[in-house]
């Protein structure tokens, strides 16, 4: 139905005109609460300024993102062939989510200065335990009975990884990564809030100082459509990577 | 020639096999019948080696070995394609996982999926053809393990009557045209009486043989002649004993 299609573009049509009517009518000044039109027009206004930042954020993420894919992957792979390294990792990785990430920012800051290191495994420090996770639940889902297969076929560690257990666990390991890239730009931000020369975060901060909320928000709107750009890049890339599926799916 | 003696396995306890003995000679067709819940799938698990047997000896062509792994192909009832792998990817995967160079096991498979009406098939992804499609690839995938022995545990059981009874003649041809040597659990009596030269009716917990029935009917054999009924409501009577004691 065409009406379900669309019904998210409808919300927020409806939310948007709320928020301009409320602002009018309300005559709530800019820098307290800036209608959405207001919004726009800084956020394609003031493009040429917020795109370095929108870059330097945006590369923090995506090398945040690559950081934890190759802590993570390995990982994985590790704690599910020798249940002993699992056994010895698990509280330590259930300890770091325990911590507060954001608590670490400041001191990350410290160590690794005001530039990209920071943020980048700021960023890291967030993701990669749901892909860790995920991946993990998902080489344990394998059917006992393909494994006796693939025992019985005298398939090597290798093998049986590249064939039964990576593509088995790949759905599992995308729906990690699906909340990885989500949560990869709230790392990312709180790394500039805490300390940073660019970046969407600390343009925030800056226009925040100076009460120039339209730019707060136009910022925000930015994040925003990257957080979504990123999730839909995951959704293609889940769509390429599990062709197999699609047909299930089409029936 | 084929030969288990002694196999005994327990579980908490309980002996779910116990002293159990079987022979089957070179290129013969062994079918085991009984109720289910007898242990049929733990025997095959302890000759295959995926579980450990308590005590028991296994031999081949008169060789000791431990167990049937690098001698056996073992085929389910469930299919087990890889959903992300092609029909002819799928049956390869034994030889490539053996090291058969690409040209060798495609060529092989090939002549499978035609013997197997499978030809034209082998770029289909597993959940696009029908289940009696997958389970014959399977039967051609258990081929492509290159070995003497094969295992079947209730390999039909999960298809239909008359995509079950194409299947049989295709099972039949692992004795026929691929000089198998083959040990089958089932619990279609007749399945077991059109397809084996010997029938072992078993009985639970623990499992042993109560009955052996020597099959000397040629094949392919019909189901309708009287010898083949006489024989069919023999064996059904005693695993109706077996399975109600009163």
């Amino acid at each position: 139905m065409v009406g379900a299609r669309y019904i998210h573009l409808v919300l927020i049509g409806v939310g948007i005109g709320l928020w301009e009517a409320g602002c009018r009518l309300s005559g709530v000044p800019d820098f307290i609460l800036p209608p959405p039109t207001r919004v726009f027009q800084v956020a394609l206004g003031e493009a040429g300024m917020l795109l370095p930042h929108a870059g330097v954020t945006l590369l923090e993420i995506l090398l945040g993102i690559g950081l934890a894919l190759s802590i993570a992957i390995p990982l994985a792979i590790g704690m599910h062939a020798r249940p002993a390294v699992e056994k010895a990792l698990a509280p330590f990785l259930i300890a770091s989510q325990a911590v507060p990430v954001f608590a670490l920012a400041p001191l990350l800051v410290v160590w690794l200065g005001y530039g990209l290191a920071s943020k980048v495994l700021m960023a890291a420090v967030i993701i990669f335990f749901p892909i860790t996770v995920s991946l993990l639940e998902g080489f344990k889902s394998c059917d006992r009975q393909y494994r006796v297969l693939f025992e019985l076929m005298g398939a090597t560690r290798w093998q049986a990884l590249h064939k039964l257990y990576w593509p088995w666990a790949l759905p599992y390991f995308f729906a990690g990564l699906k909340v990885g890239v989500s949560v990869a730009t709230i790392g990312a931000v709180i790394g500039e809030w805490v300390g940073a020369q660019q970046g969407l975060g600390y343009l925030m901060i800056q226009a925040n100082a100076r009460l120039k909320v339209d730019l707060v928000f136009a910022a925000i709107l930015w994040l925003s459509l990257m957080g979504v750009g990123l999730w839909a890049s995951v959704g293609i890339a889940e769509r390429h990577y599990l062709w197999w599926k699609r047909s299930l799916k089409e029936g | 020639m084929l030969v288990i003696q002694n196999v005994a396995k327990r579980f908490n306890g309980h002996p779910i096999v116990d002293g159990f003995e079987l022979s089957i000679p070179l290129n013969g067709f062994t079918a085991l019948i009984g109720p289910s819940g007898c242990g049929k799938s733990t025997l095959f698990d302890l000759l295959m080696g995926v579980v450990p047997m308590d005590r028991g000896e296994i031999s081949w062509q008169g060789e000791p070995v431990a167990d049937l792994r690098a001698l056996a192909a073992y085929m389910q009832q469930r299919d087990l394609l890889l959903p992300w792998f092609t029909l002819e990817e799928n049956a390869c995967l034994p030889a490539e996982l053996a090291g058969v160079p690409l040209a060798e096991r495609r060529d092989r498979a090939r002549e499978l999926f035609a013997t197997f009406g499978l030809k034209g098939f082998g770029h289909y992804l597993p959940d696009m053809v029908s289940g009696g499609m997958r389970q014959r690839c399977a039967l051609a995938r258990t081929l492509m393990f290159g070995r003497d022995l094969v295992l079947l545990d209730e390999p039909l059981s999960a298809l239909d009557a008359i995509t079950r009874r194409i299947l049989q003649a295709y099972l039949l041809l692992l004795q026929t045209a691929f000089d198998r040597t083959i040990l089958m659990v089932t619990h279609d009596v007749e399945e077991a009486l059109l397809l084996a030269d010997d029938l072992l009716v078993v009985t639970a917990a623990p499992m042993r043989i109560c009955e052996r029935i020597h099959l000397d009917q040629p094949k392919p054999r019909d189901t309708a002649a009287p010898s083949f009924l006489a024989i069919k409501t023999r064996v059904m009577a005693r695993l109706e004993k077996e399975a109600i004691p009163w």
